[in-house]
């Protein structure tokens, strides 16, 4: 009976036999290392299955680790966020301060290339009316500030000052409808005057008609108005309109971007036409 | 099987150099072993063929197991194909004695070669004729066998002939 059911397995013992006779031919003959081919192989095979079993012990770890971490993840995240902001405000602060460093770096840059003796002063507050284009430095009386000094920006002119008090100033800007300037045209030395019109743009008068005037000239401070030193840079013309020979209109765009300035020079010197007058006077 | 068999391996390990012609070296053992199968089936047929291939290994100082691999599946193949074809004719045992040696020695000499053990320079030739050699020495001992009742038969009524 046993012999019957060998027989018709005979798939069966077909296989048994040859890896009996691989077995077999394994023990006797070494492999190029010279270990016995059956040790190698049965080797090979446990160290795969070794394998085997540390990546599954392996994996359900990790995918257990996930688990637990994704437990805490919501309080990390709410903490991480937190200090995220935090930073952020961190990061804008510091931000802050750079710029402000190189607004006074510019400044002092400015200081040193003019002949002027200056104060620097920092923008506490505009005005409070829109009608007026003012703004409000934290220098005064005590820092040696007077009326009508010129205030100045590494840009260009800024404005004057028109109500110093102990510790603060009002500085009138160049764009306000009731300041003005008697400027230059740089590249052909015609003069005239710039007037605020309480927009964003300067109106350039009193320009003589036989005067060469072209879109894109700078216009620099004259001198002649006693407050102003001469020769800063006021603006740039963006507009000329004509009528016959006459100059209808002439639009200047200032130099200073009014809305973000932060510090500003304080000139202490008085311009020589100043000084003239005053020796007159006296 | 195994009277056979032993006959078998004496004839292969006494007379051999009889039956070798050159590069023609009948494997009697081979012989023997497909004849079992296709006579037998496949589980004898494998069975022979360990028997007989581990003890031609064990004569010959080589790896034992490597002849009795090679000789295991011929047996089984044989045994597989006489139960599923009708080889009852000169043509097909041919053919089945010719691709059993074929086998056996692309088994045998494979395995050496695999592990590095020996070297084989083109037996392509040796093995064709040995593969014819072993068909003609098969297809031979099946008509023996196929007869020789016949005659033995036909020998003991002549003789009872003869005493009447």
């Amino acid at each position: 009976m046993a012999v019957l059911d060998i027989r018709q397995r005979s798939g069966y013992l077909f296989l048994g036999v040859i890896l009996g006779h691989i077995l077999l031919i394994s023990a006797q003959v070494n492999s190029r290392a010279g270990v016995p081919v059956l040790e190698t192989v049965t080797f090979g095979i446990f160290s795969e299955v070794q394998r085997t079993l540390s990546g599954g012990v392996s994996g359900i770890r990790h995918t257990w680790g996930n688990y637990v971490g994704l437990r805490n993840v919501k309080a990390e995240n709410e903490e991480l966020k937190r200090q995220l902001a935090a930073l952020q405000v961190s990061m804008q602060e510091q931000r802050a301060l750079a710029d402000r460093a190189r607004g006074f770096q510019q400044l002092l840059e400015l200081r040193d290339h003019l002949a002027l003796a200056t104060t620097a002063a920092e923008i506490i507050g505009a005005a409070a009316s829109p009608d007026f284009r003012t703004l409000t430095i934290d220098k005064g009386v005590r820092d040696g500030l007077r009326p009508d000094m010129a205030v100045i920006a590494p840009e260009g002119v800024v404005g004057r000052l028109v109500r110093p008090s102990a510790r603060a100033a009002k500085v009138q800007l160049l764009i306000d409808r009731n300041a003005a300037a008697g400027v230059l045209i740089e590249r052909t030395r015609a003069q005239g005057v710039v007037v605020g019109s309480g927009e964003d743009r300067l109106q350039m008068q009193y320009v003589s008609e036989a005067s060469d005037l072209a879109i894109g000239d700078t216009v620099v401070t004259s001198g002649i108005d006693a407050i102003y030193p001469k020769g800063l840079v006021v603006g740039r013309v963006e507009l000329v309109e004509k009528n016959g020979p006459a100059f209808k209109r002439i639009v200047v765009k200032p130099a200073v971007d009014f809305s973000r300035l932060e510090e500003v020079l304080v000139v202490l010197t008085p311009s020589p036409a100043k000084e003239s007058a005053s020796g007159v006077s006296e | 099987m195994i009277v056979a068999l032993v006959v078998a391996i004496a004839l292969q390990t006494t007379l051999a150099r009889f039956f070798a012609r050159g590069a023609i070296a009948i494997d009697l053992v081979l012989v023997t072993v497909v004849y079992v199968a296709l006579t037998s089936g496949p589980t004898t047929g494998l069975l022979t063929g360990t028997f007989a291939g581990l003890v031609q290994d064990a004569l010959s100082s080589s790896v034992i197991g490597i002849g009795g691999l090679a000789k295991t599946i011929v047996g089984f193949l044989a045994g597989v194909i006489g139960t599923q074809f009708i080889v009852s004719q000169s043509v097909p045992r041919f053919v089945v004695f010719f691709g059993a040696t074929i086998v056996n020695a692309v088994v045998f000499m494979g395995l050496y070669v695999l592990l590095d053990l020996r070297h084989f320079d083109a037996p392509y030739a040796a093995v064709g004729w040995q593969a014819g050699a072993n068909a003609l020495v098969g297809v031979l001992a099946f008509q023996v066998a196929e007869l020789l009742p016949g005659a033995v038969e036909r020998r003991r009524a002549s003789r009872h002939r003869i005493r009447r």
